[in-house]
């Protein structure tokens, strides 16, 4: 079926939007709280895929009803190249390669609802997004949502400063529920944001989900990475860890064909690996990020994890320390036993 | 002659002495900074209160000192049960009349005088959304005078 995705075009692409906006987990995305205290914008499942050296982070949007302008935080590796409006179907489409026994249910299922200023790098609009790419710490954040009439939730600054001392990149995205309304969009209708990002390996923010939750709250993902070669994951999804590896196999033709056909897509390679990682875990728990070495060295950062902090000291070589003081003391006697030697095989000096 | 004759036994008296007197003074003096005036110092990082519980005495002023080093605002209300059960559903968005209801915005340092009458255990609480629930909480506690 969804091989015919790319030839009926963007009909078909609207009507599955629609469909599936509806489906799999929603998560509440905090962040910029409006004047009326409303959290409403949900995102739904995310796509970080890998290739030539860029990331391409692909998320939805989801107005969740609601009045007035709020919006979401999302912590960035680098600094984007481009920010655009996502494919229309990527993320759905990558629902049904790895759960299509779900058909029915997709198709009927509700979502579930879920200083001084930072710099402005970036400013896009998509629909009735506005997007903006910030650099700065929590201070800087934090003072832009001030001055753009929000507030954020109290872990926002612990949560920023966490994401800050690697990356202070951070796009906020400001939905304008009236200009949505004005726009025809309803309750559930979504904006895919297609957020290029050159970087070394790339890293999936897992930490900023929990943003703005209760230690009751869970928090409940889908997250698909499309990269060149199996990818090594940190932390490496075991379950108890609240990351579930439901899937992992070679990308399929049809689906890297369906993908490469949508808007932007035209990234993604003839050949790949799929994985998709399930996010179920209690809000408290979830502080780390997912950090991926799509180089195939299976060496994946425990500082892009969250489980390190950046110039935090490498593991000292005792041995080599040994030596370099070794050749200290060396040179420090030998040159304490030369001025001894001047010393003494020099005549005092006498008054003529 | 009987004094020279006995040195160490003057020297001790004389010790005791001194040692009677300067303890005097460090009771007065105490008893002096006691009815002066008081300061307390509660920084807020990560929307916590980083001193959660302080004791001051009845009827003596005690200045709070709110330093706010978190990138967001918060508040300090301290008071009874009814007084939090009030703002957990108010609406005022700013506290600023009341020296016991304190707004400290992101990265300011307010100051307020209060003066505990009676003796109890208060609470001060940030009650912007969701703060309380994150642990926005400490407690005073009021020794009689």
């Amino acid at each position: 079926m969804f091989r015919s995705i790319s030839r009926t075009g963007a009909a078909v692409g609207a009507a599955l939007l629609v469909a599936a906006l509806a489906a799999g987990p929603a998560l509440a995305c905090g962040g910029l709280i409006g004047p009326n205290g409303a959290v409403n914008l949900l995102r739904t499942t995310t796509l970080a895929g890998y290739h030539d050296g860029e990331e391409h982070y692909i998320t939805a949007f989801q107005f969740a009803g609601g009045g007035g302008a709020f919006g979401s935080l999302t912590p960035l590796p680098g600094i984007p190249s481009k920010v655009e409006k996502g494919g229309d179907w990527t993320l759905q489409r990558l629902v049904r390669e790895t759960e299509p026994q779900r058909e029915s249910f997709l198709l009927g299922a509700a979502a579930a609802a879920p200083a001084a200023s930072a710099e402005e790098l970036m400013k896009v609009q998509i629909d009735a997004l506005d997007i903006t790419v910030l650099r700065g710490g929590s201070a800087q954040v934090g003072q832009w949502a001030k001055d753009h009439g929000f507030r954020l939730p109290p872990d926002a600054p612990q949560v920023l400063d966490f994401y800050s001392a690697r990356s202070p990149i951070f796009l906020a995205a400001v939905f304008n529920a009236d200009a949505a309304a004005a726009r025809g969009q309803q309750v559930g209708d979504g904006t895919p944001v297609h957020i290029t990002i050159p970087t070394d390996n790339p890293w999936v923010p897992l930490r900023i989900l929990a943003l703005g939750k209760t230690a009751t709250e869970r928090v409940t993902a889908d997250v698909y990475l499309l990269t060149d070669r199996t990818p090594a994951l940190l932390p490496a999804p075991n379950g108890d860890n609240g990351l579930n590896l439901d899937h992992s196999a070679p990308a399929s033709e049809s689906l890297l064909t369906d993908l490469r056909t949508d808007r932007g897509m035209s990234w993604v390679p003839t050949s790949g690996w799929l994985t998709k990682v399930r996010i179920d875990a209690a809000a408290p728990a979830l502080g780390f990020d997912l950090a991926i070495d799509a180089s195939g060295a299976r060496q994946p950062s425990r500082v892009l994890a969250g489980l390190d902090l950046p110039g935090a000291a490498a593991p000292v070589d005792h041995a080599v320390d040994l030596a370099r003081l070794a050749v200290g003391l060396a040179l420090s006697i030998g040159g304490i036993g030369g001025i001894v030697v001047l010393l003494r095989g020099r005549r005092p000096l006498t008054l003529a | 002659m009987t004094a020279l004759r006995r040195p160490g036994r003057l020297a001790l008296v004389g010790g005791l002495v001194l040692a009677l007197g300067l303890a005097g003074i460090a009771v007065a003096w105490a008893g002096l900074a006691g009815t002066g005036p008081v300061t307390i110092e509660i920084p807020i990082r990560y929307s916590h209160y980083e001193r959660s519980t302080v004791t001051v005495r009845a009827g003596v002023p005690v200045t709070f000192v709110l330093r706010n080093d978190a990138p967001i605002d918060h508040e300090w209300i301290v008071g009874d049960a009814a007084v939090h059960e009030r703002h957990r559903t108010g609406t005022e968005p700013v506290h600023a009349s009341r020296p016991t209801e304190v707004t400290i915005p992101a990265g300011t340092t307010k100051l307020t005088t209060v003066t505990f009458d009676t003796p109890g255990t208060f609470l001060y609480i940030c009650h912007l959304p969701g703060h309380e629930a994150y642990g926005m909480v400490g407690t005073v506690v009021v020794t009689a005078h």
